[in-house]
């Protein structure tokens, strides 16, 4: 990262001036008014068909404005962060306030804040990566034809100031790797692929190694070549440690989030303290989680990140709450107030989502299984929230044949209900594991953790072509 | 009036402001563009959100020696704009040189006037938007008594304009406007499901909110009572906004960027029979019904009208600048970039199918015997144009006597896109302009694998 990316020292914007544009943003009448601001520089590169193909850098600066007037949000941003462009989009963003509302703007208290120093590291260190991965990838097999490697990073500065009086700022460092690979074989071209990110700099390489991230992903595609299709119809499924918690995420976590629960739009609303899920399972939502993809030390409302239990031992524990719905609750945010960007009003969003250990040993699950599918990588899914029904692509997996791991299989969607499968849920290990995601929602992307321990589900739909 | 004037001229003069810095040595191409957006929501009689922005940003491509260097930025100021072309120049040293890369240069081809700009949308006062999401809401929310909430109604409009000039010769611009109304209802009470209805138009006149309430209700209704059903192999009909998500990974495949790259499912067949004989697909971005239609592509050359798949037999792949000189041809047209954030690469904008002759009903009558699929999910994860991998799962309802008849849900269909391409069996006439890479019309495909309970 370049230290002329991010602007220096100093607040993004200065206490008397946020106070200002805060009383502008109210002058009309309204309950609440945000003020976000973001300075943000990222680079990347790329290699592909053995080449370096380019580095890129981005710079993204502005504020973001809300203004909340009964059950109505305003909304405008602006790039130009002076005192004119700020008041000018605080005007827009009150446009909404129609009657003269109870709102005034508290005194601004700094609150606690974040700031972090980052290293400059030279960018032929970050090409070397590009290039080491790609020979270990090409090299892992003869099949492997092509190779892609990215690597990007970001530095994001952020700044919240509310009515409320709530002035705090977070400096977040992501980085990020990943390798896509294709194989090709008398039966076609397979893919496959692999990545890591967290919440850290360059350091991150410390502790990762990019020849074996390449190699999983050529294995990944090579495997495949070989694979026969899918079976379909029911199966129970193992889904391997830290590969499959995306399915959480988007089968359960999203419709434990409250925008959903308040409008009476999840298969979870008015369920807790119920048993919802199979008693060996506790869910959690952590943004406070080490490093992890997901991980920031305040939201993008300014509320501290922290951990959240949604279900334990089976029992719907809590939902996830943003500012704004936890306000018309009278109730207090969970931290997952989260946005792209300045340019994007905040919604309830999951942090790092995972199903915690039990106690099973993940070898024993699969000895204990007669016949299915073993998961070894899930790949993207989807969910309907209202319903619960969830669709994931399986990226890499075999059947279980008596208790053993046997043929390769191709990729195929396996289909279920969110609150099904929970309850499906009939043995868990001890060998947790993350992975990072990211996560879409209403047309905002932002990174999210998810993990989970070896677990398997008693039936799931297996959308192959092979007849069961 | 034509999409490229003077309203977007100030664009234009500061992308050439920029590339007149361009030295000897070096290609310069900036992509300069500019979107204001109005987007509404309405919940339960409410406003729920009412966002207006306006963003601009800048894209600066530099190549020297073979080797291409990009930088962008959110905002168009001045000091913003230098940093980003010292970014861009630095970042230049870094790639591997390749005689391939490089940018447009001007080919002679006339670019088609489109007039994709309806100054409706800038005359359409924030109160009536908000107006209209309102009544879409109200409509859905007391047009059946079986409609249990309506999730959410959203009015959105925008009128983007963007200039690119390089060192090269090419100067272009091109604005467009764009309207969407779309809402989504849950239906039933223990027993839900959920339907969306969407309209999209260059303007507020072209929008029909009574259909896109119709369309959302009798979605989510219909499927009330939908169970999983047994395995089978089946003839399945799509809805034509399904069809056109798969129209779009084809057309994803037939990207020269990905067939050179070893990417596409079509990579070497060239010539081949690839479809049945029926199926003809053309990407035309000069037809102006199309919310995909552009006057240029993202190097800034004029758009053209290419023939991808000609009565079933493979005939061209579509490039930008670079991957053409990669195949040894020359680009088509048909670069495309994700706005000034992204470098172009290549890809089609405004693919078709050759229409048939049936309306969707008359498709279903002459299918008879299947699955009418009302909407897929997945398609992300379980769609591959490289392997031709195809898994997704569906919503629908049963076909028999070839009208529809008991919902369906929580179920899959399979096969691969090669075989799917080979087994179509009837192409509806019912074409739909959305925008997004692929129109939408009625398909039929015989022997898809139905995965549901064992």
């Amino acid at each position: 990262m370049d230290e002329s990316g991010v602007g220096s020292q100093g607040a993004l914007v200065e206490p008397d001036l946020a106070r200002k544009v805060l009383d502008v943003a109210l002058a009309k009448g309204g309950d609440f008014a945000e003020l976000f601001a973001e300075d943000r520089y990222a680079t990347g590169a790329s290699l592909d068909d053995g080449r370096i193909e380019e580095l890129s850098s981005a710079r993204d600066r502005g504020a973001g404005i809300r203004v909340v007037v009964g059950e109505t949000t305003g909304f405008a941003h602006t790039a130009d962060l002076t005192e004119s462009g700020l008041v000018d989009a605080a005007r827009a963003a009150s446009a909404v306030a129609r009657t003269g509302g109870s709102g005034g703007v508290a005194p601004l208290a700094p609150g606690p804040s974040r700031s972090v120093t980052v290293v400059p590291v030279d960018k032929s260190r970050k090409i070397e990566l590009l290039g080491r991965a790609d020979d270990a990838a090409r090299s892992t097999s003869g099949s492997v034809r092509q190779v892609s490697v990215s690597y990007g990073d970001s530095h994001r500065r952020i700044l919240v100031a509310t009515s409320d009086g709530v002035m705090v700022g977070d400096d977040q460092v992501r980085t990020r790797f990943g390798v896509a690979c294709v194989a090709v074989g008398d039966t076609g071209m397979q893919t496959g692929h692999e990545s890591v990110a967290r919440t850290v700099g360059f350091e991150l390489f410390d502790q990762e190694d990019v020849e074996e991230l390449a190699r999983v992903a050529a294995r990944r595609a090579v495997v495949k070549l070989s694979a026969r299709p899918a079976p379909s119809g029911d199966q129970p499924i193992v889904i391997a440690s830290g590969s499959g918690g995306i399915l959480f995420h988007e089968a359960c976590g999203h419709g434990l989030e409250a925008d959903h629960i308040v409008k009476d739009a999840s298969a979870f609303t008015g369920h807790l303290g119920e048993l919802v899920a199979s008693p060996l399972v506790t869910l959690v939502d952590d943004g406070t989680f080490g490093s992890e993809w997901g991980s920031s030390f305040i939201d993008d409302e300014g509320h501290p990140a922290q951990r959240n239990v949604l279900i334990e031992n089976g029992v719907l524990t809590s939902y996830m709450w943003d500012g704004l719905r936890a306000r018309k609750e009278m109730r207090a945010s969970s931290g997952n107030g989260r946005r792209q960007s300045y340019r994007h009003l905040p919604m309830v969003r999951m942090t790092n989502t995972f199903i915690v250990d039990g106690a099973g040993d993940p070898e024993q699950i699969i000895a204990d299984t007669p016949s299915g599918v073993y998961v070894a990588k899930l790949g993207g899914g989807q969910v309907n929230t209202a319903t619960g029904d969830f669709v994931f692509g399986m990226t890499e997996a075999y059947l279980i044949e008596k208790g053993r791991i046997a043929e390769p299989l191709r990729d195929a969607n396996l289909i279920g209900n969110g609150p099904e499968v929970l309850r499906r849920i009939d043995a868990i290990a001890g060998d947790f594991d993350m992975s990072p995601g990211t996560c879409g929602k209403d047309g905002q992307s932002v990174p999210v953790g998810c993990g989970q321990p070896t677990l398997r589900v008693s039936a799931v739909t297996i959308g192959g072509t092979a007849g069961a | 009036m034509p999409d490229g004037t003077e309203q977007d001229s100030d664009l234009l003069e500061l992308a050439k402001r920029v590339v007149a810095q361009a030295k000897p040595d070096e290609q310069m191409e900036v992509y300069v563009s500019r979107l204001d957006e109005v987007d509404v929501r309405a919940f339960d009689g409410d406003i729920e959100s009412l966002s207006s922005a306006s963003a601009s940003g800048v894209g600066i491509r530099v190549v020297c020696g073979g080797r291409q260097g990009f930088a962008h930025a959110g905002a168009l100021d001045e000091s913003l704009i230098a940093a980003t072309l010292d970014d861009a120049r630095d970042n230049v040293r870094y790639a591997t040189p390749d005689e391939h890369v490089g940018l447009a240069v001007p080919d002679g081809v006339e670019a088609v006037e489109l007039d994709l700009w309806d100054p409706g949308v800038a005359s359409f006062a924030t109160p009536d938007k908000v107006q209209m999401a309102l009544d879409l809401e109200k409509r859905v929310r007391h047009g059946d008594p079986r409609i249990r909430q309506v999730v959410s109604a959203d009015y959105g409009d925008m009128m983007g304009e963007s200039a690119i000039a390089t060192s090269t010769g090419i100067l272009a611009t091109s604005r467009r406007t764009l309207c969407s109304l779309s809402v989504s209802a849950i239906a039933g009470d223990e027993d839900r499901h959920t339907g969306t209805g969407f309209g999209f138009a260059r303007g507020p006149s072209g929008i029909d909110p009574e259909s896109i309430a119709d369309d959302a209700i009798d979605r989510a209704t219909r499927l009330i009572g939908a169970k999983k059903v047994g395995s089978s192999v089946c003839t399945v009909v799509l809805d034509r906004r399904v069809s056109a998500t798969l129209l779009a990974v084809v057309a994803g495949a037939l990207s020269g960027e990905s067939v050179i790259k070893n990417r596409s499912m079509f990579a070497g067949r060239i010539g081949e029979a690839v479809a049945v004989p029926e199926l003809t697909l053309v990407d035309d971005p000069t037809d102006a019904r199309s919310l995909g239609a552009a006057r240029n592509d993202a190097e800034g050359l004029a758009c053209r009208r290419n023939l991808l798949i000609d009565g079933g037999i493979l005939n061209r792949f579509v490039f930008d600048t670079t991957s053409a000189r990669r195949a040894g041809t020359s680009s088509t047209g048909s670069a495309v970039r994700g706005g000034y954030a992204t470098t172009p690469t290549s890809g089609c904008r405004a693919v078709a199918l050759a229409p048939g002759y049936l309306d969707q009903a008359g498709v279903l009558r002459a299918v008879g015997e299947g699955l009418f699929v009302q909407s897929v999910t997945g398609v992300h994860s379980g769609v591959s144009s490289v392997s031709g991998d195809f898994s997704v799962g569906v919503e629908g309802l049963m076909l028999r006597g070839g009208a529809l008849a008991e919902p369906v849900h929580e179920v899959t269909i399979a096969s691969t896109l090669q075989r799917m391409l080979k087994s179509l069996v009837v192409i509806g006439g019912d074409v739909e302009w959305l925008p997004g890479v692929a129109a939408a019309q009625t398909l039929a495909i015989a022997g898809m694998s139905l995965s549901g309970s064992s």
